[in-house]
């Protein structure tokens, strides 16, 4: 199976997750703030991991977040990326806390990233999905 | 219970490209040696403990071996946890043995995903395909990159775990990869997940293994030619996946050992041979530290050197591990700790008293323990 004849792996919104995709298409990067116990959490789960409770409201995020980590493949383990080797994976932290993975875009070599670094929220668009990535300060 | 249950028996098949083998099979065979090795019969396995094959799941799949040994045993079934899965059925054997529910137990895992399929190895990520988010080695990278950024690892000291295990590989007559590493070489070597290149990942490989386990005691009236005690075992596990796992560089391996060393009694400082799950070089040297072999942050600098190499002062992975003896996940670690303290390993380490080994599954998610003596 080449790139060409592969279907792109899209997300598939469930009756959780649907208003996250659902505001990036608007331009907003959403997470979940429990109503209880105030945790912040992504990606969308129908209970707060932190105390359970199934009360919780979809927030805003800022778009300020920083660099945990990242990797650059190399090898494509989905046929729909191998024209796009080499490409980055990272891990994001938000200001507001939850932590997602997320890709960083406006660079032109990945190696030079450093951990913690402070990046911008740049919502960007896939097969017609916008989906958030982030580009470095 | 330090020391009251021993592994009486070790057994494997060849490692590497079986074609043909299914996994019920190598299972088969590899219990068959175990038994042999141990000195019993079948008839008196009454505990069987199984990790399902990692490529191919199978509901069920205890019963399957059981129903192929021609067994019936009082307790068992199957046990997820990854590549944990091996030492965690060892523990649970071990506390079952104890306490009366079974007198011989069997741990038993074998998988062919090199000639079979492999798909488990190269899923999606929780929900994030979307950004390529694929496969078990761009999880390890993902640590190994923040451990670096941390701590400020090499990637040449990574090599150097690399070189060291396929150096033991190499003098392994029943290794799958019996080809010696330079540094200069895990360097020209391509990245497969940056910072991780080819030689930073474990073979994948067709093959079994099994481990007898009884009372000490049990031991003694049946004569068996070798029994290894078991001094400590413990496991440790974290839910959180990579991307929200809130400290990226310490492990599950930590709990695990503290818990195998408290029960064993001893101290990192007193085991002179490891085996350590290679599944990639990074989880060596943040299981070397999450053990207290060094401080976290000191692993790289403690691989380096030579230490780790045989002839060193902590010989690790003594057979290849899963870098080059076979990627099987982590029975074979068991069953050379069993050597190293029968005084019958290819590359034995002289006057080693006591062997840690460790199983670790998912992308670091699970860790199991286990401390080894001698009688």
């Amino acid at each position: 199976m080449n790139a060409d004849q592969a279907p792109f792996p899209l997300p598939l919104p469930d009756a959780v997750s649907a208003p996250y995709w659902q505001a990036l298409s608007q331009g907003r990067l959403t997470f979940q703030r429990c109503a209880r116990c105030g945790g912040a959490w992504l990606p969308p789960r129908p209970e707060c991991p932190h105390c359970l409770s199934a009360d919780w409201a979809w927030e805003d995020a800022g778009g300020r977040a920083k660099l945990i980590s990242w990797v650059v493949y190399h090898v494509a383990y989905h046929p729909a990326f191998a024209d796009r080797l080499p490409y980055n994976v990272a891990v994001v932290e938000l200001a507001e806390g939850p932590r997602l993975i997320s890709s960083i875009v406006g660079i032109d070599d990945a190696e030079t990233l450093r951990i913690d670094q402070a990046l911008t929220l740049a919502i960007g668009q896939e097969h017609g999905v916008a989906v958030a990535r982030f580009r470095p300060d | 219970m330090r020391g009251r249950v021993v592994i009486a028996g070790i057994g494997h098949t060849a490692f590497g490209r079986l074609p043909g083998r299914s996994p019920t099979s190598l299972n088969v065979e590899a219990v068959r040696a175990a038994l042999e090795d141990a000195g019993i019969g079948k008839d008196a396995v009454d505990g069987l403990f199984v990790k399902f094959p990692t490529s191919t799941f199978e509901f069920m799949y205890g019963q399957t071996v059981a129903e192929a040994l021609g067994i019936q045993p009082r307790i068992g079934g199957v046990w997820d946890q990854g590549g944990a899965a091996n030492i965690a059925m060892i523990g649970f054997a071990a506390m079952a043995i104890e306490h009366g529910q079974c007198e011989v137990a069997v741990v038993t895992f074998a998988d062919n995903p090199k000639s079979g399929t492999r798909q488990a190895y190269e899923k999606a990520w929780g929900h994030d395909e979307v950004y390529g988010w694929f496969g078990v080695a761009p999880g390890y990278a993902m640590i190994a990159r923040r451990h670096m950024g941390q701590y400020g690892t090499t990637s040449d000291q990574l090599g150097a775990i690399a070189v060291a295990c396929r150096g033991h590989g190499a003098a392994n007559p029943q290794a799958q990869l019996r080809q010696r590493l330079t540094l200069d070489q895990y360097r020209a070597a391509r990245m497969i997940a940056s910072p991780l290149r080819r030689d930073d990942c474990c073979l994948v490989s067709d093959g079994g293994a099994a481990v007898v386990l009884m009372s000490a005691a049990r031991a003694r009236a049946l004569g068996v030619a070798r029994p290894v005690p078991i001094l400590g075992f413990g496991q440790g596990q974290t839910s959180w996946e990579v991307a929200q796992r809130p400290d990226l560089t310490t492990t599950a391996a930590a709990i695990s050992a503290q818990t195998a060393f408290a029960m064993a009694g001893i101290a990192p400082s007193q085991v002179s041979v490891a085996q350590i799950y290679d599944c990639f070089t990074i989880t060596v040297l943040m299981t070397l530290e999450d053990y207290g072999f060094c401080r976290k942050g000191e692993g790289g600098r403690f691989v380096e050197g030579g230490r780790i190499a045989f002839g060193g002062e902590l010989p690790v992975n003594t057979s290849g591990g899963l870098l080059s003896e076979t990627g099987m996940p982590g029975l074979q670690l068991v069953v050379e700790g069993v050597r190293q303290m029968r005084g019958t390993a290819n590359l034995q380490v002289p006057n080693a008293r006591f062997c840690a080994v460790s199983n670790q599954g998912g992308v670091m998610h699970t860790h199991a323990t286990l401390i080894l003596g001698q009688e």
